[in-house]
């Protein structure tokens, strides 16, 4: 579903360059769940935005689900991202004058879905991670495993085929932390393609398989 | 996305941020309203002009002796200038386009009754200056008809110098005393008010043969033709033209017609009227940086609410009209605004001077309304491309 063929990342900084990515090449089968671990600064969080269709690679292939994605239009990615993508930040990222009904309707407010269907998606979004009760509250009245439940919701609302979670537990205490990952993991129970990018140890254990990264490339025999 | 839901995200946006919106809205509004306000009032001062106009009688010519030239040169003889005549206001008065004619003869003099006098403008003419002018008589009756050449010694009166010089007695029939002369009045005029050159209210009329005598005077200062039809300015024009050049063997009358002076009038009123437009625009003009400074602060501070719609699907040109959309609703917003304001202003100011027609024009009205839109779209297009243009990457990167 997802294949990376030496996939390069450069930044350009002032004067130098930086090699974000080098050469990077792995697939991950539909229905996946992968931890993506490694120091800080070693490209997992690039590599998470390259196959989020956030980020586009310097050099190498981007196969998702057949297509090419290097050679779609900005446009064709914006739609990618809507309907095949899902994506969880560590900091939540919800927009705090709307209610948490009003966040998860967000990504079919821009895909024009009637109002009617709107609400009746999103509140099953939010039955589904456990806060029909907390429809009507906004961000700041909810608890940081809250918040992150509600953007769960706002990932999934749109039944993307894959579910990018960049530490997601990483602002959050521990109880919350095992929450939101049982949730995301019946995410990827149900069929979901899931990729967690983190870097406590307990998260990747809970992956079936760990990509550890080092310095842009992927540590040999991680795969 | 669809266009109500677009329109409720950016009044969401501008609600969370309410002191900044006013401010922006009240910026938009003041220039609106001085736009709407002075369109308004030289719009107003226009039609006033236009109204004294024709008051006056639009199918009016003035001939008046001398030739203005406005080429230079002198006249031949060194500029001799025949006098005007009531035999030439015959001859006039006789001419087949010309409806009726009056001769005017001026001078200022003071009016006399028992030991009270007032010094007014006095008008020596004929029966038919009344229709001429469209003068209303509001007791008694106006000078009367019959040869020119015959000195009455009948009076008419302006309602201000009849009120002035009898307070509460009535003034038909009573004798009042030009200098030396004896008058009978026989009529007072309807109240007028200023009608450009004369205060109607402010004057009095005899007959011009008595007038010329009584000034001492050959000639008449003006001879007013009331002409036909209204087609038929031009040619009455030349008729008269021609024959003052027959009767004088030289051109040494001016003719003006009404819609000459009109049309200047005009023009200089709406030449005024532009500019001061002009100058409100200004005030919209930097209205209009406001709001797109209020934007691009907006973009910069909602990096991360851009990347995130942009990760949730959100195509460039969705978040352009959406931003878009914000300035937009704070220039509408500023234009109705505005336009209450200006409403408001206008109101009050014909609740000072109620003789002024001062109303926005409806044009005015429609094109403050198109003027915001165009300031919100003009100056929210670049923080709009700013946001678009952001890298979401980057954007979801600080917190």
């Amino acid at each position: 579903m997802i294949q990376l063929e030496d996939v390069w990342r450069i930044f350009r900084v002032g004067e130098g360059e930086v090699h974000a990515l080098k050469g990077v090449t792995v697939t991950i089968e539909r229905g996946e769940h992968v931890a993506l671990v490694g120091p800080s600064g070693s490209g997992k969080s690039t590599l998470l935005h390259i196959v989020g269709c956030l980020d586009r690679p310097t050099r190498g292939r981007y196969v998702l689900e057949g297509r090419e994605v290097g050679s779609l239009s900005e446009e064709e990615r914006s739609l990618l991202r809507r309907h095949r993508i899902g994506f969880v930040f560590q900091f939540f990222h919800l927009l705090p004058r709307l209610t948490a009904q009003g966040n998860v309707e967000l990504p079919m407010l821009f895909a024009g879905t009637p109002p009617e269907e709107r609400r009746e998606r999103a509140a099953t979004a939010l039955e589904a991670v456990g806060l029909s009760h907390r429809a009507t509250h906004r961000p700041d009245q909810l608890s940081g495993g809250e918040r992150q439940r509600v953007a769960i919701a706002r990932a999934v609302v749109m039944d993307p085929a894959m579910l990018l979670a960049d530490e997601p537990t990483g602002n959050l205490d521990r109880a919350s932390a095992g929450e939101v990952m049982e949730l995301i993991e019946r995410m990827n129970a149900r069929g979901l393609t899931l990729v967690v990018v983190t870097h406590d140890p307990a998260i990747a254990e809970r992956a079936k398989r760990v990509i550890r990264m080092d310095d842009g490339e992927l540590v040999r025999g991680s795969t | 996305m669809r266009f109500w839901d677009l329109l409720a995200f950016a009044a969401g946006a501008l609600r969370g941020h309410k002191l900044r919106t006013a401010l922006s809205v009240a910026g938009v509004a003041a220039g609106i309203s001085a736009v709407v306000t002075l369109t308004a009032l030289g719009e107003g001062a226009r039609r006033y002009v236009v109204d004294q106009f024709a008051a006056l009688g639009s199918n009016l010519l003035v001939v008046l002796p001398g030739k203005v030239e406005t080429t230079g040169g002198s006249p031949p003889f060194g500029g001799v200038t025949h006098d005007l005549t009531i035999d030439d206001y015959r001859a006039i008065a006789k001419l087949d386009r010309v409806r009726r004619s009056a001769p005017m003869a001026v001078a200022t003099d003071t009016v006399h009754f028992r030991d009270r006098g007032r010094a007014v403008p006095v008008l020596g003419t004929t029966a038919d200056f009344a229709a001429v002018r469209r003068l209303a008589i509001g007791s008694g009756e106006f000078l009367p008809p019959g040869d020119p050449d015959q000195g009455g010694n009948e009076i008419v009166l302006g309602v201000t110098v009849a009120q002035e010089l009898f307070r509460n007695e009535n003034p038909l029939g009573q004798v009042v005393r030009v200098g030396p002369w004896r008058f009978r009045v026989v009529g007072v005029l309807a109240p007028r008010g200023r009608s450009l050159t004369f205060n109607m209210d402010d004057v009095v009329l005899i007959p011009v043969r008595t007038a010329m005598r009584v000034f001492n005077r050959p000639s008449l200062f003006r001879i007013l033709v009331d002409v036909r039809m209204r087609d038929e300015m031009r040619l009455t024009r030349r008729d008269v033209e021609k024959l003052m050049a027959e009767r004088h063997r030289v051109e040494d009358v001016t003719v003006i017609t009404q819609d000459a002076l009109l049309s200047a009038f005009s023009s200089i009123l709406n030449a005024l009227t532009l500019a001061l437009v002009g100058i409100a625009s200004v005030s919209l003009a930097v209205a209009g940086v406001g709001i797109m400074n209020v934007m691009l602060v907006s973009v910069t501070e909602r990096r991360a609410e851009i990347g995130l719609l942009k990760a949730l699907g959100a195509q460039d040109r969705q978040v352009l009209a959406a931003f878009l959309a914000e300035a937009v609703l704070l220039a509408i917003g500023g234009g109705v605004a505005g336009l209450a304001l200006g409403a408001g202003a206008i109101r009050a100011f014909v609740g000072i001077y109620p003789s002024f027609p001062a109303s926005p024009p409806l044009w005015a009205v429609a094109a403050a309304l198109g003027l915001s839109l165009a300031v919100g779209v003009g100056f929210g297009v670049w923080p709009a491309r700013r946001a678009t243009r952001l890298d979401p990457v980057a954007a979801l990167a600080k917190r």
